[in-house]
């Protein structure tokens, strides 16, 4: 989900070149005795790339995933519901600061990673360019997208890179939060009125799709995470953590009496798994490519808040010179 | 880009009386105040701290990780300073 970025290639003039055998022999053994990497250790060229483009797009995802909650703050049905939900939406925003600061270890500013997303040379998590266009989407959100943010996320809390597996620490507990609230908002639909319930139906029958893409290309398909593996940047494959996922969110689904929209869903009595119908890839390419249903209006929005905040920013620099000046020459009139 | 890079800063909280303000993350601010201020709002949403520290991180000295065995290597020969090293007589019993 988040870590849709290992799925993408990394430059192929760039892989490999520079890096000393005997360092990159005892690198690996650092790796594979469980111990962690710290940001002044030396590092392939290549696991830094994987990294920075790793963590900065998590980090993006999440600023990006403030909007579809954002959409509804103003208009949750009570004031509890919008405290909670608010609460959510600054965790999302303190995720992001949490990842651009273990991505900025890696030797680039936030200014430079914050770029890469304005000018689209970055990417986001696909699920943040779907709409959310009903109350019940912030259910359907915390529920499946949240949900499947944990099975991906409680991995990398053990990832070889040490800034990266305390943030996810962090991370993770908070996201079971997001996951609870949301689940909670799809009960009381499904325990409403008939017109609620079918909300949460419509909400569940739009986002499951998704969010199954969320996980990233089948394994057959994926052909970039050996590095990350090796390297146990990525513990689990993309078939596995989504396997998972479906197994874990099958039944809470079934308690909220619920159905999902896949009529090959089954469970496989031998395996204990469910099994489940064709995923649609054309649509998560074109999604990932820029074509997804909001795409356009995420960029917008988010450039709009950087625009718009510039003369914030120049303010609080001007004002802090200010007093380093005033402080400056206070100290020089007393000498 | 023609605004300056905003400057970085390391937080230390403290999560209880007693207990070590150890270190939790970083923030950029362009000032102490507002460094404190976002650290408070970024780590400490769920009374995870009572007290913090912001120090700025170009103020920061760190030992060089290729340094590690010569800075730190040389206490492993030295199993004279554990108080295991030595043996008390039985008859003294707990020491």
């Amino acid at each position: 989900m988040y870590t849709q970025a290992l799925n993408e290639k990394d430059a192929p003039f760039t892989t490999g070149r520079s890096d000393d055998p005997i360092k990159l022999e005892r690198f690996q053994a650092i790796i594979d005795a469980e111990d962690k990497v710290e940001p002044n250790d030396w590092m392939p060229d290549a696991y830094r790339r994987t990294l920075q483009r790793q963590i900065s797009q998590h980090a993006h995802s999440e600023v990006i995933g403030m909007q579809p909650e954002g959409n509804w703050l103003t208009r949750a049905p009570s004031l509890k519901r919008k405290a909670t939900l608010l609460a959510k939406i600054q965790d999302e925003a303190g995720h992001g600061l949490y990842l651009y600061a273990a991505a900025e270890t890696l030797g680039m500013s936030r200014e430079e990673y914050y770029e890469q997303l304005l000018s689209g040379r970055a990417k986001y998590s696909s699920i943040f360019n779907y709409p959310s266009l009903t109350w019940a989407d912030m259910g359907a959100i915390g529920w499946l997208v949240d949900g499947a943010a944990i099975m991906n996320q409680i991995p990398l809390c053990r990832c070889s890179y040490g800034p990266y597996a305390r943030a996810m620490i962090r991370i993770c507990k908070e996201e079971s939060f997001h996951q609870r609230q949301g689940y909670e908002i799809m009960v009381t639909l499904s325990r409403g009125t008939p017109a609620q319930k079918a909300m949460a139906q419509d909400a569940l029958n739009r986002f499951y799709w998704p969010v199954l893409m969320m996980f990233g290309p089948s394994d057959t398909e994926s052909m970039h995470s050996a590095d990350s593996t090796k390297w146990k940047i990525k513990r689990f494959s993309n078939d596995e953590l989504r396997q998972k996922f479906i197994d874990a969110t099958i039944p809470q689904g079934q308690h909220l009496g619920l159905t999902f929209p896949d009529p090959d869903l089954k469970f496989d009595a031998a395996t204990g798994h469910w099994t489940h119908g064709e995923i649609d890839w054309s649509e998560f390419k074109r999604v990932l490519a820029g074509d997804g249903p909001c795409n356009r209006q995420r960029m917008k929005v988010r450039k709009a808040a950087d625009a718009e905040g510039t003369w914030v920013r120049e303010a609080a620099a001007a004002y802090a010179n200010k007093r380093a000046d005033r402080q400056r020459i206070a100290k020089i009139a007393a000498e | 880009m023609t605004e300056p890079a905003t400057p970085l800063w390391e937080v230390f909280i403290r999560s209880r009386s007693g207990l070590p303000h150890k270190h939790c993350g970083s923030v950029h601010a362009s000032d102490a105040t507002m460094a404190l201020q976002a650290a408070r709002d970024v780590y400490t949403r769920r009374g995870e701290s009572v007290s913090l520290w912001i120090v700025p991180s170009s103020a920061i000295i760190a030992s060089d990780p290729a340094d590690r065995d010569a800075l730190f290597e040389p206490t492993g020969t030295k199993i004279y300073r554990h108080p295991t090293f030595y043996e008390v007589p039985d008859e003294v019993g707990h020491m």
